[in-house]
């Protein structure tokens, strides 16, 4: 009966089927060995999936805000136990009533809006400038020559070094920290750009070509779109570079903007203060970021290759 | 093949004479002479590296550095061995890409039709599967009407099923459309499948004799003629079947 019912065992032992008792307690053995073996080497596919099983059942936002909130949770006991004084760092507390009081009387708001301006004015230039730049230097060999060598040795030259140049040139105004922003912002797009004209794939320019595209039809339709990527990648080097830049430049001869706000918080020792300048500056670069984010998914979206209208 | 030759004559869709094409120190086209009536669909066999492709971008225009005569119609149209879509324009703007006419968004939604893509007009390119890439580089070629129509390798990188089925819609479209044809490939069953006339490129970089393919369509690839066929070919191309 035994043997019937296990045709393993019964294959394994097939000279001993006989009916006495050790033959069933042979099987018996051979039939454990089997379930042994194969509890060990074979597992339920699925037992891969349920690894990743949630333990918590908090959705996924959640669980990421909870680092940071656990970080100014410590930052708040740390200043209300008196373990940190305010002259060193300031507990949120304190930077969100002083964050209050800046925006009530309107300071903070002014402040911002010279910040922003600057470095809407200097992106604009410098992103234009950098774009106009690769695209003459990508498309055309006289531009190459006469413009990349130029461009890749401005590059290294450390912006933050041209201070005292520029201020010689420019004065104190709103010009010197423009510029500044220009400066800082015209090599990542440049660059990026430049060279995702340069690697668009040439099987496709040639694709254009046999298909009637003439030397403008190209570049509209083949090689511009293709740098897009490259280009916004530059982008969100430029929206960083543009936030870094003006930390330092509004922290020179400036009437206005957040770095002063910084700056006039240092003489006084308000650590409140100069934690929110650096939160400011925290969220408009985040900000930057969302807002290629969202121009990647408005121009990008042939890549995933669904949605758009 | 001189009955061909005499109605060639007359008036070709392609005239090549005396090509030649060096890439540095290595002569890939020697002296070679190719007319290839219109309406007539010739493939083009070799081994690889034999300069298929060469002679196949010599007529598409797209090599310029040729030397010898090279006399091709000015619609002509090219379906690569990849489908070399616009990853970024949608797949109707794909197959009207380069055309001045007005309504040409109109015949590129004929064309997708006519390769069974109807309904894919406004997907993009990343979305379809190989086969699907490569009907619609089909449609974009037929679109401009071509006279001569050239295909390098265009179904080398798809699955044998759906081979087969790209040879019916191609024998199809070329019924339909009447374009010359040069089909450049390296598979000697698609050569047969498809071509009134096979030629072989050869180590000297010449033309090697024409074949001229007389069985009843569809082909069937069992039978006797076309199995005597293939061994031909292949012994031209220096493989034997049997090893």
């Amino acid at each position: 009966m035994s043997t019937t019912d296990i045709p393993v065992a019964l294959a394994a032992q097939p000279a001993r089927t006989g009916t006495d008792t050790g033959t069933t307690a042979e099987t018996g053995t051979a039939q454990q060995n089997v379930q042994h073996s194969d509890r060990r080497w074979l597992v339920e596919a699925r037992t891969f999936g349920t690894r990743s099983r949630r333990l918590v059942p908090l959705p996924r936002p959640v669980r990421r805000m909870a680092g940071p909130v656990l970080l100014i949770a410590v930052w708040q006991l740390l200043g209300s136990l008196g373990l940190v004084s305010a002259a060193v760092l300031a507990p949120p507390s304190a930077v969100l009533s002083a964050g209050w009081d800046l925006a009530r009387d309107g300071e903070l708001g002014a402040n911002l809006l010279a910040s922003l301006t600057r470095a809407v004015d200097g992106l604009a230039i410098g992103v234009t400038a950098g774009l106009v730049l690769a695209v003459l230097a990508g498309l055309f060999r006289l531009g190459d020559d006469l413009l990349d060598s130029t461009m890749q040795i401005l590059r290294a030259l450390p912006v933050l070094g041209l201070v005292p140049l520029v201020i010689i040139w420019f004065g104190v105004g709103e010009v010197p920290k423009v510029a500044l922003v220009v400066f800082g912002t015209i090599f990542p797009v440049y660059i990026n750009t430049y060279a995702a004209i340069r690697g668009v794939d040439n099987r496709l320019v040639e694709s254009g070509r046999a298909f009637g595209l003439g030397r403008a039809g190209l570049i509209r339709h083949v090689v511009l779109p293709g740098a897009i990527p490259g280009f916004l990648v530059g982008l969100r080097y430029a929206l960083t570079a543009s936030w870094l830049v003006l930390v330092i430049a509004e922290q020179l001869n400036a009437t206005t903007g957040i770095g002063y706000l910084m700056n006039e918080a240092q003489t006084w020792n308000r650590t409140d203060i100069i934690v929110l300048g650096l939160l400011i500056y925290g969220v408009l670069g985040l900000l930057s970021d969302a807002l290629v984010r969202f121009l990647e998914r408005r121009l990008l979206v042939w890549r995933r290759g669904f949605g758009g209208a | 093949m001189t009955t061909t030759r005499a109605t060639i004559a007359v008036a070709p869709a392609v005239r090549v004479s005396g090509l030649r094409r060096a890439f540095g120190d290595r002569e890939v086209l020697s002296g070679l002479d190719l007319d290839i009536a219109p309406g007539e669909f010739v493939a083009l066999l070799g081994r690889s590296g034999s300069g298929k492709s060469t002679l196949l971008r010599a007529l598409a225009g797209l090599d310029p550095d040729y030397a010898g005569s090279v006399r091709v119609p000015a619609r002509r149209a090219v379906v690569f061995q990849e489908p070399r879509l616009q990853p970024w324009k949608r797949i109707v703007d794909n197959v009207s890409i380069g055309l001045q006419r007005r309504g040409s968004r109109d015949l590129a939604r004929q064309a997708l039709a006519e390769v069974g893509l109807s309904g894919h007009e406004r997907a993009w390119p990343v979305t379809l599967s190989g086969g699907e890439a490569q009907r619609v580089a089909l449609a974009r070629a037929l679109v401009r009407e071509p006279d001569l129509l050239l295909l390098d390798e265009p179904f080398g990188a798809l699955d044998a099923l759906t081979r087969i089925r790209m040879h019916a819609l191609l024998r199809q479209l070329c019924a339909r459309h009447r374009p010359a044809v040069l089909l450049v490939t390296h598979d000697v069953d698609e050569a047969i499948v498809l071509a009134d006339r096979i030629t072989v490129l050869g180590p000297d970089g010449r033309l090697g004799p024409d074949t001229p393919v007389r069985l009843p369509t569809p082909r069937q690839r069992d039978t006797p003629e076309f199995g005597a066929l293939r061994g031909r070919l292949l012994a031209e191309l220096g493989v034997t079947e049997l090893d």
